[in-house]
């Protein structure tokens, strides 16, 4: 289907702007938030242009209760988002793993900062991507998107609300700092040109409803209140009517197919961005704004006669660990920078599994200078 | 012991046995209420003596007499021995994480304003992990019907000292007795911004079902205070005896004052219990209130 309403034109606009822009244009019509930097212009653009669609925005009393809202609003039949950084983010795991754990279409957006605890709220981290994979208890799948650019912001908003309703899960856009603050031009295309991805409600009779039974792609269908469906969703492990059924063999049998719904999928997920990798022998890895400053550095490298390339990480999450083992084959060294002490750069690793070596490039409260970045692709030429 | 308030114990009945042992059933075809519980969802996990039960059917009862269509009114709970109601009820249920269920209420109740949204959950969850989100949804008159079900201890996880413990009371927690001053729930919702005030105890039966029916039918928020014995968690331990005498000991100190200044609504277990429907006010809702403020937003479709 294509979508109802955009604010289609270009613009100049930052990427927190453009992330509440992409959820509109995703037709998400319910925003519950708390402010935090640097994610609160998400949450004032939402408050200002919500009523203007006719759609709803509540500042909640914490980061926990805006989860919790976002929850009740898909369940209400809304598209529905939130926008946060580091410790609301923290704050939100247990009922991001609520909606995991119901099969709870929705967004949430983590404008990443510098931690742990409060650490650097008006500057740049991306320490996020491991909690956002490993932050809720028990075994999950993510799904994490990372925008470069508020282009991106725009455009990663809307497909991720097309993933959460495509899976039935919750769906991360992991910004920053930079890219939420930095101000570019922006491209929003007409509500006619917007693909979106539709609910998937009940196509039986509410007595014949079986709310968690699932067909070849192991997404079941969700209904809204209010249908007579008689919902009955729980967090507690639950067998296909949807009742708590607290057996080994139940809990295996959920957890495998909410694993299984995603890791199945991973190729329709997963977004790359290849850059003079033909003939590379060293691949930088970047993800965010730090893919910003890798691109001119291996446009520098390239200069200087440095066969090397990159690879844009466009989702974290599930981990493109495919793309990497095959580069392995064929590249002598991954660099990762990224703004923290090490986190992809791990999963590199696990990927490229001794294949080629993998140095990890980190930095604090800042983004890469292009030289840093060059400076190590030269080193790792020798 | 978990101090996770869902994990099961072994107490007779607790979910640790019922997955193990019991057969699934549905409600006796006795039960007067029998096609408003969910099929196949019996026994349920409630001690013997619980006032859980009761005030399921009081909640049926209030919500049919009410007029309001079944399928307009969908239930929330949290988690606690309280937080099972939500999937026993054959109506739209939503069993949510410990303390969130008000914040998750409030998204549904916002998108679907054609609904009625009840609450339905324990003193702990509520007041304790929850009780920020309570002041503050009573604080917008958010269109909730809040029922806590109030029996003064962690029942789930065998009987902790909760925010309601009364002073001097034993508990798991609070071996030498409690030593922390409890909340005075009623009040405390009436302080936060509640329109609708009311404490009963379950053996308030026809009282509780006119409350419920009359809260489900109008707007904002709407507190209702349901002391329930909990014979295994807080009357054993506290030596008052079996849920029966449990329900009777409170009974017995109730004193019905209706329209009092919810300060005065005393709850004192070893004086009096002050019950009855003490606050019903009219102050426009978080809804209409949103709708107003946003009326000079420009729309654009």
């Amino acid at each position: 289907m294509k979508a109802g309403y955009s604010l289609a034109g270009k613009w100049f606009m930052n990427g927190d702007n453009a992330c509440a822009e992409g959820a509109l244009a995703a037709g998400c019509r319910f925003f519950a938030g708390y402010p935090i930097t640097p994610a609160t212009e998400v949450a004032e653009h939402m408050a200002e242009r919500m009523p203007q669609v006719e759609g709803i925005f509540i500042q909640m009393e914490d980061e926990i209760s805006s989860v919790a809202a976002i929850l009740g609003a898909a369940w209400g039949g809304y598209k529905s988002m939130t926008a946060t950084s580091g410790p609301g983010f923290s704050l939100m795991m247990e009922n991001y793993g609520l909606g995991i754990m119901t099969e709870t279409p929705t967004v949430i957006v983590d404008v990443m900062r510098g931690g742990p605890s409060t650490g650097l709220p008006t500057l740049v981290g991306q320490a996020d991507v491991m909690q956002a994979r490993w932050g809720t208890h028990g075994d999950v799948q993510a799904i994490a998107l990372a925008p470069n650019s508020p282009q991106e912001c725009f455009d990663m908003t809307v497909r991720a609300f097309n993933l959460s309703e495509r899976f039935r899960t919750p769906v991360l856009v992991l910004s920053d700092e930079s890219v939420g603050h930095m101000t570019e031009l922006v491209t929003i295309p007409p509500a006619g040109e917007i693909e979106l991805v539709p609910r998937r409600v009940p196509t039986v009779p509410p007595d014949k409803y079986r709310p968690y039974a699932v067909g070849a792609d192991l997404v079941p269908e969700m209904p809204r209140a209010g249908q007579g469906y008689r919902i009955i969703t729980t967090g507690l492990t639950h067998d296909e009517r949807g009742y708590p059924v607290l057996t080994p063999e139940v809990q295996e049998r959920l957890v495998s197919r909410l694993s299984e719904k995603i890791t199945r999928y991973k190729d329709e997920i997963i977004e790359l961005e290849g850059f003079q990798l033909d003939d590379a022998a060293i691949a930088v890895v970047a993800y965010g704004i730090s893919s910003r400053p890798a691109k001119r550095a291996v446009k520098l490298a390239r200069a200087k006669g440095a066969k090397v390339g990159m690879l844009r990480l466009k989702t974290l999450w599930p981990f493109p660990e495919d793309a990497i083992r095959d580069l392995s084959k064929r590249v002598r060294a991954f660099i990762v920078p990224e703004v923290n002490m090490g986190q992809v750069s791990l999963e590199v690793e696990r990927a490229a599994c001794g294949r080629s070596q993998v140095r990890h490039l980190g930095c604090s409260g800042r983004i890469h200078k292009p030289e840093e970045i060059l400076k190590a692709i030269e080193e790792v030429r020798g | 012991m978990s101090p996770d308030p869902d994990a099961a114990q072994a107490v007779p009945g607790g979910e640790a046995e019922q997955s193990e042992m019991v057969q699934e059933k549905d409600a006796p075809t006795t039960y007067p209420r029998y096609d408003w519980l969910r099929p196949g969802r019996m026994p349920h996990i409630w001690c013997s003596g619980c006032g859980l039960g009761s005030i399921t059917s009081y909640f049926i009862e209030g919500v049919k007499k009410s007029g309001i269509p079944r399928d307009q009114v969908a239930v929330v709970s949290g988690i606690g021995c309280t937080g099972r109601v939500a999937g026993y009820l054959n109506i739209d249920s939503f069993h949510t994480t410990h303390g969130r269920a008000i914040p998750f209420a409030t998204g549904l109740s916002l998108v679907r304003p054609e609904m009625r949204v009840a609450v339905i959950s324990g003193d702990g969850d509520l007041f304790a992990i929850g009780g920020n989100h309570l002041i503050h949804a009573a604080r917008r008159n958010l269109d909730l019907v809040v029922i806590c079900v109030n029996n003064f201890n962690y029942g789930m996880t065998g009987g902790q000292l909760g925010p309601t413990t009364p002073m001097h009371a034993r508990s798991t927690t609070s071996p030498y007795g409690n030593y922390e001053h409890p909340f005075n729930l009623s009040h405390m919702a009436y302080a936060a911004g509640a329109t609708y005030v009311a404490r009963w105890t379950t053996l308030h039966a026809s009282q509780l079902i006119n409350t419920i029916s009359e809260a489900i039918k109008r707007y904002g928020f709407s507190f209702i205070e349901v002391l329930a014995p909990c014979p295994t968690g807080y009357g054993r331990p506290n030596k008052i005896g079996s849920g029966l005498e449990e329900m009777k000991f409170y009974k017995d100190k109730s004193v019905v004052m209706h329209n009092i200044e919810p300060s005065e609504a005393v709850l004192d277990i070893h004086d009096r219990i002050v019950v009855g429907k003490f606050v019903d006010i009219e102050k426009p809702t978080y809804y209409r209130t949103m709708k107003e403020g946003v009326s000079r937003a420009k729309k654009v479709v």
